[in-house]
């Protein structure tokens, strides 16, 4: 054997077996986390948990009004979120090769994305729910659309950017002016890279607690009112895993496994529309 | 004598394209050094030369593609039907829509193979149905391609083999009608047959348009081109009738470049 084949073997080894360390370290507590959330969570599945309100202390119920209530904020965030997302990520991209202005863009996106969420809630709760004077879901809803941004911002500029030039010009030299470049062409050659944006901002949001806090707070009884405080599972899960009683640490947990499904599903889904293309 | 008679005919034979004093630069660099030429219509014109000396440069101002990238541009006058075309006034989007060009990999657009070919028939003309579908086919058979994808036009173009993908940029070029059409090395990244197929192709568009082809190969200089141009360091060596530039060249230059003795 050759010395130095002898060596890079010994390297290779080395390093392989750190590497699969690190990932059985990171997968074995994900897994605890998976298996926990089922064990304590598939127990309160139930059709009383898609169908009736959040009980009070001594009563039995489900989480219908949370789970409309989360639904109808993260719907209403993505739809303003992704728009304003995808024209300021295609900016970025294809428009902003000259001046300041997309540099600073990038740079304030960046550090909206890392802010932590509670300080979005904050900033809701200053600008829009204490001048209004109460708690509703379109402050929740302002709030998450803010995390959104940022997320979709990012993505969809990167994914345009993975769009070689060349297809650009081909379009170009086919005289089309670069509006039509960039919604007929390129936005089409990323499509499913973007589509996998909003799916992990959908995924992000759906989870956030903090800016809800201050924003939807919460709702014990069924109400599709967006202009007053709106139930959330977020925030349910928060207050009832905080509390004493036995039945609503359980629906906290099932809630909890509720958020984990949707989230792996969205996830499988923006991995599948991924492969297709 | 053969060799005074070509010239004279580059000189009066009716020019489509003549290029005054052209520089180019690349943020600072000057890759082109004042090019003066004449492309002339309905005839094919190659340019040759080592890579790096500017023939690919010299076809990108030629439809402006340049100015796509902020720190390039081109100062002198390159005249087509009377307009300067680097005047700022000219409108880009128009003369594109004049001037086709092909490039060295084949770009087909993420959609159907239809798609691709009436995409830029779509920007400048309002046909029907009808009439987008026969302009489709039309240009898919000049480029010899129909029957190979006539029963699968809904396929995506990004599905075809790479010699029929650039088959497939060229008819969606000549879809548009343009009157010029520019080649970057459109074969360098296909196999021999799709080569030759693509060659014949350009000797039969010669008919209708006005054709300027960036080559490495000198064969295919030689095989397709009427008129040759010998490019080095951004400066033209060398510009005659293509049967003079591979028998007598009077540079000795592109002699060397030529036979091989040099690049």
């Amino acid at each position: 054997m050759i010395p130095i084949y002898t060596r890079r073997r010994i390297v290779n080894a080395i390093n392989l077996i750190f590497s699969v360390l690190a990932m059985g370290f990171g997968l074995f507590w994900l897994f605890w986390i998976l298996f926990t959330l089922f064990n304590k969570g598939l127990g309160g599945m139930s059709v009383a948990l898609f169908t009736q309100m959040t009980p009070a202390p001594d009563d039995t119920g489900g989480l219908l009004n949370a789970i409309a209530g989360s639904l109808m904020m993260v719907t209403v965030a993505t739809l303003i979120g992704t728009p304003i997302g995808i024209m300021a990520g295609t900016y970025l991209a294809e428009f902003g090769q000259r001046g300041w202005l997309a540099p600073a863009t990038r740079f304030i996106n960046d550090i909206l994305l890392s802010a932590p969420s509670i300080v979005i809630g904050l900033f809701i709760y200053t600008v829009y729910v204490a001048k209004v004077g109460h708690f509703s879901g379109w402050a929740g809803a302002l709030a998450l659309s803010l995390i959104v941004i940022p997320v979709v911002v990012r993505t969809t500029e990167d994914m345009l950017r993975l769009v070689p030039d060349s297809l650009r010009e081909a379009a170009a030299a086919l005289g089309a002016p670069q509006w039509k470049v960039v919604t007929l062409v390129t936005w089409r050659a990323s499509r499913a890279g973007m589509l996998t944006g909003i799916l992990l901002a959908v995924a992000r949001i759906s989870g956030e607690t903090a800016p809800l806090l201050f924003t939807a707070l919460n709702n014990q009884f069924w109400s599709a009112d967006m202009n007053r405080p709106l139930a959330n599972l977020p925030v349910v899960i928060f207050q009832f895993a905080m509390s004493p009683y036995e039945y609503w640490q359980e629906l906290a947990w099932s809630g909890a496994l509720l958020i984990t499904l949707s989230v792996l599903g969205l996830n499988i889904a923006a991995r599948l529309c991924l492969r297709k293309h | 004598m053969i060799t005074e008679m070509n010239i004279n005919h580059l000189q009066s034979a009716a020019a489509k394209v003549t290029l005054h004093d052209l520089d180019f630069f690349y943020a600072g660099y000057h890759a082109l050094k004042s090019i003066n030429m004449r492309i002339l219509e309905k005839k094919i014109t190659a340019f040759i030369g080592p890579s790096g000396c500017g023939k690919s440069t010299l076809l990108r101002t030629l439809n402006r593609m340049y100015q796509l990238y902020p720190d390039q541009q081109a100062k002198g006058e390159i005249m087509m039907d009377g307009v300067n075309i680097l005047d700022a006034k000219q409108d880009l989007n128009t003369l594109r829509s004049k001037i086709g060009m092909v490039f060295q990999k084949p770009t087909p657009f993420p959609m159907s193979i239809f798609d691709n070919v009436a995409f830029g028939v779509k920007l400048y003309e309002t046909l029907n149905r009808c009439e987008l579908a026969e302009r489709v086919e039309w240009a898919l058979n000049k480029a010899a391609l129909w029957e190979e994808v006539k029963d699968k036009l809904h396929q995506s173009g990004t599905s075809l083999s790479g010699g029929q993908q650039q088959r497939l940029c060229i008819a969606r070029t000549i879809a548009v009608r343009p009157e010029v059409v520019l080649l970057d090395e459109p074969t360098s990244a296909l196999d021999p047959i799709s080569t030759a197929r693509i060659e014949d192709l350009i000797f039969k568009l010669k008919e209708d348009y006005t054709i300027v082809i960036v080559t490495h190969n000198m064969q295919q200089a030689a095989r397709v081109s009427d008129y040759t141009a010998y490019m080095y360091l951004g400066e033209l060596i060398e510009f005659d009738d293509t049967d003079t530039m591979f028998t007598t060249p009077k540079q000795r230059a592109t002699e060397d470049y030529i036979t091989g003795k040099f690049g």
